[in-house]
């Protein structure tokens, strides 16, 4: 009989204490691409194989450059935490971390690129 | 604990079990999750790509356009477009599960047939609706 309860068992033996701040960021995260992505996807697909000045035309308005913005900007965090929580679940020491850190920088990559983009066509 | 022998680590395997257990529909359903998800990332960096030769200057639009819409373009795409609409609705089902509802074996199977089947037929909609 050990006098213990599990709680005192688990404590300091290696949780990232980040678990449930994890969840609920890709639950909200989720929700929100949920609304944005079926609109994105539509004007993202019209405007895929148009000339240039289509292209330019389009992602010039405000809704669609704005909702390009927060599909990038959500999007890229919501892949940055997925990827981080895949490389955690397969990986270990210096090449979870280094793994991780290259999801991280690859999606903030990846949304300034198309910020970028963005502001360029748009101003 | 006092009695655990700390000398040797014990080789666990990492979780989850892919190579250990019977392939099914909940099982199969999960990990395509996973796998759409993180898959998307082509097609996104292959969007951004071609904006930002939209956003320069004609010749590098010429470039990524004739990339965005060749055979490997149009794969890229397609398989991006199954992928989100797979990583969609699976993520709707995660939203249900957290909510606590379809957990039992029946309801869970039948909702990862609603993901595989529904995912095709998004598909196939939004191909023909930016036609």
């Amino acid at each position: 009989m050990r006098y213990i309860t599990p709680r005192k068992r688990a404590e300091g033996r290696g949780a990232a204490h980040s678990g449930t701040e994890h969840h609920w960021s890709m639950t909200v995260s989720a929700v929100g691409l949920a609304f944005l992505v079926p609109v994105w996807l539509y004007i993202l697909g019209s405007t895929l194989g148009q000339p240039r000045e289509v292209v330019l035309e389009t992602f010039a308005r405000p809704f669609p450059a704005i909702l390009t913005a927060l599909v990038l900007v959500v999007g890229m965090r919501h892949f940055a935490m997925g990827a981080t929580g895949m490389i955690e679940d397969y990986a270990r020491g210096t090449s979870r971390k280094m793994l991780i850190i290259f999801a991280i920088s690859l999606s903030w990559v990846v949304a300034a690129t198309g910020l970028f983009a963005l502001a360029r066509i748009a101003l | 604990m006092a009695d655990a022998k700390r000398a040797a680590p014990i080789e666990r395997p990492l979780s989850p079990h892919l190579q250990i257990y019977r392939w099914q529909v909940p099982m199969l359903t999960s990990i395509l999750t996973r796998i759409t998800g993180h898959a998307l990332v082509a097609g996104v960096v292959l969007a951004v790509w071609w904006l930002l030769a939209a956003a320069t200057s004609d010749a590098y639009f010429a470039t990524a356009n004739a990339v965005a819409t060749s055979w490997f373009g149009d794969l890229v795409f397609t398989g991006s477009l199954w992928a989100v609409w797979y990583h969609y609705l699976a993520g709707l089902r995660h939203l249900y599960y957290d909510a606590g509802r379809g957990l039992d074996i029946p309801t869970a199977e039948k909702l990862g047939w609603a993901c595989i089947i529904g995912s095709v037929v998004l598909t196939v909609i939004t191909i023909l609706l930016v036609q």
